[in-house]
């Protein structure tokens, strides 16, 4: 109890300094998003490539930033002593190897398909007609449902 | 910690006993224990997401499958749009938990009970638009092993994408319903003055956590998902 009122006081004796984090964090993770979807819109209809790589590249960084300041400050880790942050970042650090590791093998396992199977690289290449943009009619992908196709 | 010249012998009693040595209490140690074994499955999910689409030559286009907007008339296409509502919805619902939070520290019961409130409210609209366009694709013809849509090169599509983004969006989905449970038991507990008696509001704190956790893992999922 008087453990748990120490630790507040830590952290919560300047009630304005506190209050001006909560709103520098909530503009920080506002225009983080407005910058994600500005790239996104832009992305809209642009061709596979380079550019279209490094957008996505972005992205990524303004995510991994967003979530950095969620744990940090809305789950207030960045003032907790150092030793608990220690035990919650350090054993995050396997999913460096995780997506390494995962990501590289689906890519492998791709070029390995389209390299010695004929059948796999072929289908991948034939186009479709898509089917009209009807929505609600469309049973042909869906005949399980048993929902009445009510549509607004 | 602060003092440096007596550094190993604050350390033999931080470690020593009669104190925490990570300053906080038990229940909150064990929720960022929780929250970490959570955050390995949602990132075994996205993983898994992740190797499937880098081992398949065609994917949907999610500008071409998430583009529908409630009370749009049939034609407009507005990519984007809806789930960035979604997305703000979230992160403001974070910001009144850790208002709710720091109202706490404050034993402002009050600002507690307002914010918590609109913490709820926020989860429950976010729920909402996710309900909604759940429905919306679902009668479009996706649901768990049926894919409509075709990959963005026109190419035929299999259903690792509808099962990945059912299976993913309604494992999040299942936690925020699950915080919004949580987060209505502490509103009754507070208005019960149940805290006021205990003489600290350190269970909003944990509920804050997973709270916040719910949003961070709305980071990844949106981003993966509809941004990729």
């Amino acid at each position: 109890m008087s453990q748990s009122h120490n630790a507040h006081a830590d952290h919560g004796t300047n009630d304005g300094s506190a209050i001006a984090e909560i709103k520098k964090v909530t503009i920080i993770l506002s225009v983080f998003t407005i910058i994600e979807l500005m790239l996104g819109f832009w992305m809209i209809g642009m061709p596979a490539g380079a550019l279209r790589l490094a957008i996505k590249g972005i992205i990524v960084i303004l995510m991994m930033a967003k979530a950095f300041y969620i744990v940090a400050y809305f789950m207030h880790l960045k003032h907790e002593v150092k030793n608990l942050i220690m035990t919650i970042v350090v054993p995050l650090l396997l999913f460096v190897w995780f997506i390494t590791a995962f990501l590289w093998d689906g890519s492998s396992f791709r070029n390995l398909r389209n390299t010695y199977d004929p059948h796999f690289k072929e289908q991948s290449t034939i186009k479709v007609a898509p089917k009209e943009e009807g929505h609600s009619e469309e049973h042909a992908s869906g005949e399980k449902h048993e929902a009445p196709a009510e549509k607004h | 910690m602060s003092t440096t010249t007596t550094a190993s012998s604050n350390e033999a009693k931080l470690w020593g006993g009669g104190k925490s040595p990570f300053n906080v209490e038990y229940g909150k140690v064990m929720m960022w224990y929780f929250l970490m074994s959570d955050a390995f499955t949602f990132g075994a999910f996205l993983i898994s997401y992740g190797t499937v689409r880098f081992s398949t030559n065609g994917w949907p286009d999610p500008n071409a499958v998430f583009r529908s907007f409630p009370f749009a008339p049939e034609g407009v296409h507005a990519p984007l749009v809806f789930v960035s509502i979604m997305t703000f919805i979230l992160i403001i619902s974070s910001v009144t938990m850790v208002l709710a939070v720091h109202a706490g520290h404050n034993m402002d019961k009050k600002g507690v009970v307002r914010n918590m409130i609109l913490t709820i409210i926020g989860g429950i609209a976010f729920l909402s638009c996710q309900a909604w366009e759940w429905n919306h694709l679902f009668h479009e013809g996706a649901w768990w092993g049926a894919n409509p849509f075709l990959n963005a090169d026109g190419t035929a599509s299999t259903t690792n994408f509808t099962n990945f983004f059912f299976t993913i969006t309604g494992f999040h989905g299942f936690h925020v319903f699950s915080g919004v449970v949580i987060n209505i038991i502490m509103l009754i507990m507070t208005l019960t003055n149940q805290f006021e008696k205990r003489g600290h509001y350190n269970m909003i704190e944990k509920a804050g956590l997973y709270w916040h956790f719910v949003d961070l893992v709305w980071v990844f999922v949106f981003t993966i998902f509809y941004l990729l």
